[in-house]
């Protein structure tokens, strides 16, 4: 780096403004055309790569969801036979876990992290390109099944013996186990990306306790993906094992066990369900001091109830295994630490009363989201209290209560949260607002059609009926409710389909953002709707929470840095001319070194069709794919770890 | 299949938890919910400053933490001691063994030697202990009306005590998701009065009788030598597979089909001739019969008690 002669700080403030533009517009664009767009690392065209594969797979996941519900309308139905009916509720479950939810928040983490933390991408771009690649690949895997005619058919979880090769002889669950240890890899090396980034990409001055609340979510979903992800890439790859080459992990009979699968399984299965929810409550905890006009109450509370949360999420895993038959004593601390889980959820839900309660409350379509999201989400985890209570879980647990129970917290708590978010950044991100009206009334149908369709499933799950039948008889006082149930289905789905309407129709029509469309604190609204390549041309330096709230506070910081070094330089133009950004440490986060962005590249699309082939290999038991693959990957990784593709700065 | 209409003790324990935790659900609910919308009403109104951020504390506190632990603690005591309750081992039972099969239940009652399918005898008021096993895969015993699940796990034997309070015919169903045909993994409970329980042991323990009529020999002759005995046993004739089940009381069971459909002779016709027209999916290969030879099938079959 040091050997190219860079402008000094000085030098960069735009004496020529439009050639100084031009000039970090060629440093920082991408190639055109379909080269550029399998070679980009920008953090921002990743992230939105990420959320609208996501979306489509969500659009996927709500047909599968409307052809369930349209067989369960009526009793003895036959819309679609049993078959056909586990094949669509596994892949709904599978799709809505793996390939919708945890990859469109990672979509917002990608896009939104550096925005935030005033920085000009991520701490490893190229491995953000891979982590993509891998997520799009291990869709595109699962989804291959359906070519096969045989999509995973055993539920998301896959319970075995009844996954083992005695019992799913087809192709259908290596589809499954496979894709699991896939799209694994890319959700681990996202989180990796995810902790460096917080932890060493924040603008100066921006210390851990004025970080924005979104990056304390994501970080602490990053610490849950690293310590339970491996576990259930090791649950599927021992599945694997065993259906591939006759091992006997999970073959009671054979001396293995099947508990030993779930507890495997539920040790990343419920820190997961946290993985979707804590980043959710990371959005809302945005969204309602905006449209409050006041800072998030107790933030610190916020924040700590985070990381106890994420803390917590791994000593609860077995309640989902207590109808099992394990020992009464034992089950009485996970039954404890489960009810234990809702004192943090508590406080974060009061420090968002508190915050409207004490603030100037604007009703837009955002805010809305999120007040349905308090409303659902409140008795999510209500309902979540009660199933922790062992007797009580006894008689609810596998039956329609629980699946009312997990879609308040995973669809409610979750999707609402997301939606909310579309509304507030998709401005930022297109530089054109959506329609007010048509969010509100996307907003009021998914309420109401979300509502009609799960409340009543409680109901259902009283009355005895088990999830995941196909079909049942009539006369067991269950068919008027699942009629009522099919029928909100659809109105919520026609509400998702107006926000899908209002984006299409925004894209062109909506009216230009601005940079600051909502009045909002953290620094992503600080730069243009679009921002440029290179998010920001001066590196902002940070004295407070609330950034743009505090006016002036935002770069008086920046001639208490001393120092004429390279770290400090690249916070100025001369930076976003040359590619390169601060990397900052210490307990007050002044810059240290200088992080030198690279240059878009082929080799994360290489080495992730390299890790596709090697899982197309184990599918089809074809060595030679197999090989190929690992001679790709290889290829990719090493060319990669030789080249930094810095020469080009 | 209300589970809040108990016929069972362990039930209607149950229940009396689920109207505590919902008395304390509800009361939650309406009044966070109520802060919620008056926080986002009152702040939409007012004009002016917001309010300092000294303010919050006792929200969070109050309302987030205090409160909170203390209902929690009042769940956590109920759950304690009805933990305990219900895993109390039931003195001098009834001791029935269920097995969980791909779709349906094998039933025994090893002190009395009695095997049947699909639909269990219990007296009212005797404690019973459930022995369950699976030969196949992961199932779960649920009878919503009279206790709580336990699953059929492979390698190991769970035990599931309780005690059936009131007469009645309780429907179960499997809640574990097993394969294909989770959805027609139906049993009953049919609890009666002791003097019935005993008529009805003393009834079983007896091979049933030999076919009484010209055409229930025929179908007796029929059902040996044709593939259903490869997999069905009825006792004291040479039919003794094990793969399907029992069909020594067939009469006298209510349902076909592991509680799929009524015991009739139009639907036993059905069951034997195409039985994945009812049941797709089930693991019975169709029996290729005339159509006299199906109805002396059926007519024997019912004739068994």
């Amino acid at each position: 780096m040091t050997t190219i002669a860079q402008p000094s700080a000085d030098a960069a403030q735009p004496v020529l403004p439009g050639e100084v533009e031009e000039a970090m517009e060629r440093r920082w664009r991408d190639a055109p055309g379909i080269p550029g767009f399998f070679a980009s690392v920008d953090h921002k065209k990743i992230g939105v790569r990420y959320m609208v594969t996501a979306f489509v797979f969500f659009f996927l996941a709500g047909v599968q969801a409307l052809f369930l519900r349209a067989q369960l309308a009526q009793p003895d139905a036959h819309v679609v036979g049993p078959q056909a009916y586990n094949e669509l509720f596994t892949m709904h479950g599978v799709t809505m876990i793996f390939l919708f939810n945890t990859p469109v928040l990672a979509g917002f983490g990608n896009y939104l992290l550096p925005l935030m933390l005033g920085t000009r991408d991520m701490a490893f771009p190229r491995l953000n390109a891979f982590s993509y690649w891998i997520f799009l690949f291990s869709g595109l895997f699962m989804y291959s099944s359906y070519l096969f005619g045989s999509p995973p058919d055993g539920g998301w979880f896959a319970y075995v013996p009844l996954t083992e090769k005695a019992y799913s002889p087809g192709l259908n669950l290596d589809f499954w186990a496979l894709g699991v240890a896939f799209i694994g890899i890319s959700t681990t090396v996202g989180a990796i990306n995810f902790i460096v980034t917080a932890f060493k990409m924040r603008a100066p001055g921006m210390t851990l306790n004025r970080m924005p609340m979104f990056v304390w979510s994501i970080l602490a979903m990053a610490f849950m993906v690293i310590f339970s992800v491996p576990i259930v890439t090791l649950a599927s790859m021992l599945l694997e094992f065993d259906r591939l080459f006759g091992t006997k992990f999970f073959l009671a009979a054979a001396g293995g066990s099947a508990l030993l699968y779930q507890h495997l399984f539920w040790f990343w299965g419920h820190p997961e369900v946290y993985i979707l929810f804590v980043p959710a409550t990371g959005m809302i905890s945005m969204i309602i001091p905006t449209f409050s006009r006041r800072p998030l109450a107790g933030y610190v509370w916020v924040a700590t109830s985070l990381v106890a949360i994420s803390f917590i999420s791994f000593g609860v895993w077995v309640h989902h295994m207590f109808a099992t038959g394990m020992p009464a004593l034992a089950m009485s601390f996970f039954s404890a630490a489960s009810l234990l889980i809702a004192i943090p959820s508590g406080v974060q839900f009061f420090a968002w009363i508190s915050t409207m309660w004490h603030g100037r409350v604007r009703w837009t379509t955002p805010m809305l989201f999120a007040l349905g999201f308090l409303l659902i989400f409140l008795l999510g985890g209500i309902t979540g209290v009660m199933v922790a209570v062992l007797p009580f879980d006894w008689q609810v647990t596998d039956s329609y209560f629980i699946v009312a129970h997990f879609h308040y917290v995973l669809n409610g708590a979750v999707v609402f949260p997301i939606f909310g978010a579309l509304y507030y950044w998709v401005p930022k991100i297109t530089g054109r607002l959506l329609s007010e009206r048509l969010g509100k009334w996307s907003f009021w149908m998914m309420f109401v059609g979300f509502n009609v369709t799960f409340f009543p499933m409680h109901v259902l799950g009283l009355l005895g009926m088990p999830r995941r039948v196909w079909t049942y008889s009539a006369g067991l006082g269950w068919d008027g409710l699942n009629l009522l149930i099919s029928i909100g289905s659809g109105v919520f789905a026609l509400g998702t389909l107006l926000t899908v309407a209002n984006l299409v129709w925004a894209r062109r029509r909506g009216a230009p953002a601005g940079a600051d469309p909502w009045d909002a604190d953290s620094l992503e609204w600080s730069v243009s709707s679009p921002p440029p390549h290179w998010n920001f041309t001066t590196i902002p330096s940070v004295a407070g929470r609330h950034p743009l709230w505090e006016g002036a506070a935002l770069d008086e910081h920046r001639e208490a840095l001393a120092g004429e070094d390279d770290a400090v330089e690249s916070m100025g133009g001369a930076g976003a001319l040359t590619r390169t950004t601060p990397i900052t440490g210490g307990l007050d986060t002044r810059p240290e070194r200088l992080l030198v962005v690279p240059r878009e590249t082929y080799l994360p699309f290489v080495a992730a069709l390299g890790v596709a082939a090697v899982f197309v290999g184990m599918l089809v038991d074809a060595a030679l794919v197999g090989g190929v693959g690992v001679l790709l990957g290889a290829i990719g990784i090493v060319w990669w770890g030789w080249r930094t593709e810095e020469d080009l700065v | 299949m209300n589970l809040l209409d108990p016929g069972g003790a362990n039930a209607a324990r149950i229940a009396s938890v689920w109207w505590i935790i919902f008395g304390l659900g509800a009361a939650v609910y309406v009044v966070v919910a109520g802060f919620v919308l008056v926080a986002a009403f009152r702040g939409r109104r007012r004009r002016g400053d917001t309010e300092a951020v000294g303010r919050d504390s006792a929200f969070i506190w109050i309302g987030g933490v205090l409160v909170p632990a203390a209902i929690l603690m009042l769940v956590a005591v109920v759950t304690v001691s009805t933990t305990r309750a219900l895993r109390q081992p039931a003195k001098d039972p009834l001791t029935i063994s269920v097995v969980g099969k791909r779709w349906w239940w094998a039933v025994s009652y090893p002190g009395e030697r009695i095997t049947t399918a699909n639909e269990i005898h219990v007296p009212v008021g005797r404690p019973l202990r459930i022995e369950l096993t699976t030969s196949d895969v992961i199932h779960s015993f649920w009878v919503p009306q009279l206790s709580q699940k336990v699953d059929t796990i492979p390698g190991q034997v769970n035990h599931l005590d309780m005690k059936v309070t009131k007469p009645g015919i309780y429907r179960g169903q499997c809640a574990e998701y097993c394969g294909l045909e989770h959805a027609r993994m139906a049993f009953i409970v049919v609890a009666e009065d002791t003097t019935t329980f005993e008529r009805w042991v003393a009834r079983e323990q007896r091979p049933p009788g030999g076919p009484s009529a010209e055409q229930e020999a025929r179908g007796q002759q029929v059902l040996v030598s044709s593939s259903c005995a490869g997999c069905h046993t009825v006792r004291g004739t040479p039919a003794d597979g094990t793969l399907g089940p029992d069909l020594s009381d067939l009469g006298s069971r209510r349902m076909l089909g592991a509680g799929t459909v009524d015991n009739t002779p139009d639907n036993l016709r059905r069951w034997i001739t195409d039985s994945q027209s009812i049941k797709p999916g089930n693991l019975m290969p169709p029996v290729p019969l005339s159509r006299d030879d199906a109805d002396a099938v059926v007519a024997y079959l019912e004739s068994l008690k």
